[in-house]
């Protein structure tokens, strides 16, 4: 009796701990908005969300992260254009046609291309790509559009790759074997039959990697240029929301309207990233392969 | 027929192609690293200080404030996510409870880096009162890895054949002696590749530390829990963005990006050896 209650203890110890990542997401949900919020005291939700003009030091100063919003859809979906067929690609690379002692070496060399500190891929680009954008393409600054994109669709890679990898992986080697008999070609196997049974965990693979490129701080903030404008080319420099929280912030007085009204550009940021998991949840449950069975 | 073949032919090859684009970039990246910043490292460098608006001296300090807070956030996060891990593969039964913390992990590996930053400002600088100091870092970059550290140890856990588990409790040992006796030390090597791997992650990070504790320069070493540190990853983006010294500092930006790269991928290679090693040597 006594060993039973003990065990139960035990467990419900472990149940707690376990609990302690949904409390730490509801701590930075409430962390946010305690700090968030004052600035809709100030500017209205909508004004502050539609609002063109991000002067939040200017006298008086005006707070609509619109530009911003737009700054960070389009440098994640060009970076998606680049990250989305490179990680598909390779995946389907590793899992159907690598030789063996290929495969051995590329998934780690893939693996250490997601470890990279972005911080190194931020300077790259700055050091790097910037002044050779500039010189090859005679434009007035190499930190824009484009060069975001290049360096997050780098980072997007390694995520959608491993996880597109591991769907593929797992689809039944029946389904190969059937398609094989029928007398398919490696390449009618690969596009008709394996692909598309693995079609929901490259889904979520790519929406992750998207959610990974919306989210990434110091490439965009390093990278980008910084221009809090709606851009007309994809020459031209954006301020996405990351950057503009990461550059502010060191700068807005405490507690000030503009210290607020980070804060709420970050309450932006967090829910749109929740969103993109969230579907990738949904989209990787909804949709498991659960064995040939289901097909 | 050979249209079909020809098909096939095309298809591999843009494949290999957008693989071999790939592993070129990564490659090329290191090397131009390499090149660049192999000039700058000499003993003086790895051991000194910063000097005449870091134009000179070295950057040890920096190197010291990642190793500080690098470590108190697996001292932090190890714990926590090990004992989830713990729960969710060998306590939770399937059901809403384990689907939500599921759902919960993943969102929170799914938060920017820099919502982790406001949210250590608010919480540990502000609201805590512990200021930009090494603690707030700390907590800040643990509950980063947290995520890291679950995922990788559940997996551990649960490559533990179940057959352990039954002749353990088929013997009479209670659950939680088999968990602590025979389930966590079959799974230690998968749980240590995660910490390794949150580790590198945490090393790397600089958006979560810039408003909680790194600062630009510091006078002398850090010497509590409440000071602030500079830090590698902070040490970079302040050289190649701020200051007026940005060209002249150049060869130094190199320098720190080849030590921190080298940190950070020689502690994912340590972890990825340990695992391809154990995957080889793996008796069951």
């Amino acid at each position: 009796m006594k060993r039973k209650v003990k065990e139960t203890i035990i467990k419900n110890v472990f149940l707690l701990i376990a609990l302690v990542s949904i409390f730490i997401l509801g701590l930075i949900l409430v962390f946010l908005f305690l700090e968030g919020i004052p600035i809709f005291g100030v500017v209205s939700f909508k004004d502050f969300i539609f609002g063109c003009e991000w002067y939040p030091t200017y006298d008086p100063p005006s707070f609509g992260i619109w530009p911003l919003i737009v700054g960070s859809f389009i440098v994640t979906f060009c970076s998606s254009a680049i990250a989305i067929p490179l990680g598909i690609l390779s995946a389907v690379y590793i899992a159907e046609i690598a030789p063996s002692f290929v495969k051995e070496i590329y998934k780690p060399v893939i693996e250490l291309l997601a470890g990279l500190p972005s911080v190194v891929l931020g300077f790259f680009g700055m050091a790097v790509l910037a002044p050779w954008l500039q010189e090859t393409f005679d434009i007035p600054t190499g930190l824009n559009i484009v060069n975001a994109s290049f360096v997050l669709a780098l980072m997007a890679v390694p995520t959608i790759a491993s996880i597109s990898e591991d769907a593929l992986y797992s689809v039944p080697q029946e389904f190969k074997e059937a398609s094989y008999a029928l007398g398919a070609t490696r390449f009618e196997t690969i596009t008709r039959v394996i692909v598309p049974a693995a079609l929901s965990g490259i889904s979520t693979a790519v929406i992750l990697g998207m959610a990974r490129a919306i989210g990434e701080t110091m490439v965009v903030l390093m990278v980008a240029g910084g221009a809090a404008a709606i851009p007309e080319s994809i020459f031209d420099s954006v301020r996405p929301m990351p950057a503009s929280i990461a550059a502010e912030m060191g700068e807005a007085p405490f507690r000030s309207d503009h210290y607020h009204a980070l804060f709420a550009t970050g309450i932006v940021l967090f829910f749109l990233t929740l969103c993109f998991n969230l579907i990738a949840d949904y989209v990787s449950h909804k949709f498991k392969e659960t064995g040939s069975a289901t097909l | 027929m050979k249209w079909r073949y020809f098909k096939q032919k095309a298809f591999f090859a843009v494949v290999r192609l957008a693989a071999f684009l790939i592993a070129a970039a990564i490659v090329l990246f290191l090397v131009y690293i390499f090149i660049n910043g192999v000039g700058a490292i000499s003993w003086e460098f790895l051991t000194e200080p910063p000097r005449d608006s870091m134009t000179k001296g070295g950057i040890m300090p920096a190197i010291l404030g990642t190793f500080y807070l690098t470590a108190g956030a697996v001292i932090i996060a190890l714990p926590l996510g090990v004992a989830s891990a713990i729960y969710l593969s060998e306590y939770a039964k399937q059901g809403p409870i384990i689907r939500i913390i599921r759902v919960g992990v993943n969102c929170l590996a799914g938060v920017p880096s820099i919502v982790f930053g406001l949210f250590g400002l608010g919480l540990f600088v502000v609201f805590l009162q512990f200021g930009s100091s090494i603690l707030s870092g700390a907590l800040t970059l643990g509950v980063l890895i947290l995520p890291t550290i679950i995922g990788a140890s559940e997996e551990a856990l649960k490559s533990v054949p179940q057959t352990f588990r039954e002749a353990s409790l088929g013997l009479g040992v209670s659950k939680w002696q088999t968990i602590i006796r025979i389930v966590v030390p079959n799974a230690l090597p998968g749980i240590l590749t995660g910490s390794i791997l949150g580790v590198g992650r945490a090393a790397g990070e600089t958006a979560p530390i810039m408003f909680t504790a790194a600062a630009f320069f510091t006078a002398k070493l850090p010497g509590s829990i409440f000071d602030e540190v500079m830090a590698l990853p902070y040490h970079v983006y302040v050289l190649a963005t701020a200051g007026t010294h940005i060209e002249e500092t150049r060869p130094f930006q190199y320098g720190t990006v080849l030590v921190l790269v080298a940190l950070v991928l020689g502690v994912d290679l340590i972890a990825i050896i340990i695992r391809s090693y154990m995957r080889k040597k793996k008796r069951w």
